[in-house]
């Protein structure tokens, strides 16, 4: 407990998709419930770098918004450093919130384009009061420093920048607060590879240095797999697997682990062939019954149709699979 | 090299504007023999899809062909009327754009645009061109095609859209695929699906595909040979597994760098600094001077040509400028 710095359990979250009252009236449809997340689990160490990588439609951004209070939770708890977060307002929840910022996908749509980027940055030090005056505009400076742009851009407005000097100044808004915790929601999915791998050493080294947290979300298996300490991965808002950074790839145990990393195409040109993936992501307003991945699962056995497989250990951490649970002897 | 399916040769594309021209394009040359892969890698704005468009005759204005020529089996088509070109638009050249969503009309069936198309391009029935629709669909691994060919694009999941489009670029069996960036809107599981589907028909009709990507990984599994843009120019063309292994040009030194793999430990990532020159300031001399760090005086006054490097192979740079260089060491002696 006393290492955890982040501890959701059991976190689930609906939205209603329902068509208008009137429409359901006249066609005698019921509401309708998209699950975006189903029940997730997991705890994240002070100091360490948390994964969670799916593909589209698997919740990861929605359990970031959750995590950081953007909306909320349907059912299940968040705990920050023994804060309880869900149920909590006020003047509790808005000390909680100085300690954990958000840095988002696209740099071109999360900074303000008629703010000034010493205003940008500046927001969240005048929104907690952290400091006044002159001492503002020193800090500032100080994190475009810190970022690896110079104080005399605070001047200038956002669309002076490429996109990796703009993700850079939303490093540094997400600094200003002094935060001790980090969710990055696909930090360098919208820059090419380049300014990608500036960013990833920046977002490293300043972890090194003020030994932050970081919840990072991500698509990509071979960006996560530079990033993080430990990675879980998520299905149709279920998390199926999680373990530690590296071993995901060397040994992954639940079949949808696997099939994704035979997905990602190969720089090694070890020219192997791979297996065909079967199928597709299936629809998550009517999702199938039991093990969410079992019509494109290899091992599937008749109890996965029915039900829904509990988190077993594994020797790289823990998966949702009934094919890797131990039989009774 | 006289039996190239297409050769682009010198080929330059300008945007005039108010405030000068922009040369988006500049001096790229490359040929695609018939049954191959080519792969066009860069950053965004390197100017990959542009050369794409430019080969189909489908650069928006004012974006113009300001020098240099296509040649399509020979023949120039960079110079044809707007009629001319659609003959050879779909017949003889395909194309498979990145987003299926958009390259699909969303108020025809998916049988009307198939039966349509291949009709513009073949004199045959309704009946016969609708039984090939299906059979095309079948063969791009669209489940109960005879029933699914009467649903509307909006229908299809993104995977299956693109695998729909793939059928449209195939339909009138053209010679030369261009596939711009095809996978980038799909998901990692879909997209080795559908790069493996591309491969596969493509090597089974003997087409030859111009695969634009900004995918490395996409590049090493699927293409025969690389061409690395670089600021509108080309930087280096050669053989995937030379190129990947190899590098040559520091640019594609630093791209390789940049990549995190999924095989090896890297405790940073090679990082290439700054970014790409925006095109009303491209600097004099290599374009990549500003970022290389092993640029030296000529490469900031003299533009470096691709040289060729072995047989199959062509680096920009003037590090491999081996009549100069020899020059040197005998300077120092």
């Amino acid at each position: 407990m006393s290492d955890a710095l982040l501890k959701v359990a059991n976190l689930t979250r609906y939205f209603d998709v329902s068509k208008p009252w009137l429409n359901r009236v006249l066609e005698r449809e019921d509401k309708q419930f998209l699950t975006a997340v189903a029940d997730v689990s997991f705890e994240i160490k002070r100091g360490e770098t948390f994964a969670l990588v799916g593909e589209s439609g698997s919740g990861k951004s929605t359990i970031a918004k959750m995590v950081v209070g953007l909306i909320g939770a349907s059912e299940g708890t968040i705990d920050f450093d023994g804060h309880r977060m869900t149920g909590t307002a006020g003047a509790e929840m808005r000390d909680l919130r100085r300690r954990f910022q958000m840095i988002f996908q696209d740099p071109f749509a999360s900074l303000n384009p008629r703010w000034r980027v010493g205003d940008i940055i500046a927001e969240p030090i005048h929104t907690f009061g952290l400091l006044k005056g002159a001492e503002v505009t020193n800090r500032v400076g100080e994190l475009l420093d810190t970022v690896g742009l110079s104080a005399k851009d605070a001047e200038k407005f956002p669309h002076e920048f490429s996109g990796g000097q703009r993700q850079r100044i939303a490093i540094a808004r997400a600094l200003s607060s002094k935060p001790e915790f980090i969710v990055c929601d696909e930090p360098t999915s919208a820059l090419d590879v380049s300014v990608q791998a500036q960013i990833l050493n920046l977002m490293k080294d300043l972890q090194d240095e003020m030994g932050l947290t970081y919840l990072f979300i991500s698509h990509d298996l071979s960006v996560v797999r530079h990033m993080a300490n430990r990675i879980g991965v998520l299905y149709l808002g279920r998390l199926v697997e999680v373990a530690d950074g590296k071993r995901l790839f060397t040994e992954p145990q639940h079949p949808y682990t696997r099939m994704l990393l035979d997905a990602v195409p190969d720089l090694a040109l070890s020219g192997r062939r791979r297996k065909p993936v079967e199928g597709e992501i299936p629809n998550p307003i009517n999702p199938p019954s039991g093990c969410a991945f079992h019509p494109r699962c290899p091992l599937a056995m008749p109890r996965c149709k029915v039900d829904a497989p509990h988190r077993v250990e594994t020797a790289t951490g823990y998966a949702a699979c009934f094919a890797l649970e131990k039989q009774p002897a | 090299m006289t039996d190239a399916l297409l050769s682009v040769r010198n080929l330059r594309v300008e945007f005039p504007t108010r405030r000068g021209v922009l040369t988006a394009i500049d001096d790229v040359s490359f040929d695609i023999m018939p049954g191959e892969v080519l792969g066009v890698v860069g950053e965004s704005g390197a100017g990959k899809s542009l050369t794409g468009a430019a080969i189909i005759g489908l650069l928006e204005p004012p974006g113009r062909i300001a020098g240099g020529e296509i040649l399509l089996k020979g023949q120039r088509i960079d110079n044809l009327g707007a009629e001319a070109m659609r003959r050879i638009r779909g017949k003889r050249i395909g194309m498979v754009f990145q987003d299926p969503l958009t390259s699909l009309n969303p108020i025809y069936t998916v049988a009307q645009q198939l039966i349509e198309t291949i009709r513009t391009h073949a004199d045959i029935s309704e009946g016969e061109a609708r039984k090939r629709a299906v059979a095309l669909l079948d063969r791009v691994g669209i489940p109960a095609a005879a029933r699914r060919i009467d649903d509307y694009p909006h229908h299809f999941s993104g995977g299956m859209r693109q695998r729909v489009v793939i059928a449209l670029a195939l339909c009138a069996e053209p010679e030369l695929v261009i596939a711009d960036e095809p996978t980038t809107a799909l998901d990692v599981s879909v997209q080795s699906q559908i790069i493996d589907l591309i491969k596969e028909i493509c090597a089974e009709r003997g087409a030859a595909v111009m695969l634009i990507t900004h995918d490395m990984g996409v590049i090493a599994e699927t293409a025969d040979r690389v061409a690395v843009l670089y600021s509108g120019r080309l930087a280096e063309i050669g053989p995937v597994t030379q190129v990947i292994t190899a590098p040559e040009h520091p640019y594609t030194v630093g791209l390789m760098g940049s990549i995190p793999t999924l095989t090896q430990d890297h405790a940073r990532l090679v990082a290439i600094p700054g970014a790409m020159p925006r095109l009303n300031a491209i600097p004099q001399g290599c374009a990549f001077n500003p970022r290389c760090e092993r640029a030296f005086d000529r490469c900031f006054t003299e533009r470096p040509e691709p040289l060729p490097r072995g047989d199959r192979r062509r680096v920009a740079c003037w590090l491999y400028d081996e009549v100069a260089t020899a020059g040197q060491e005998k300077a120092h002696v």
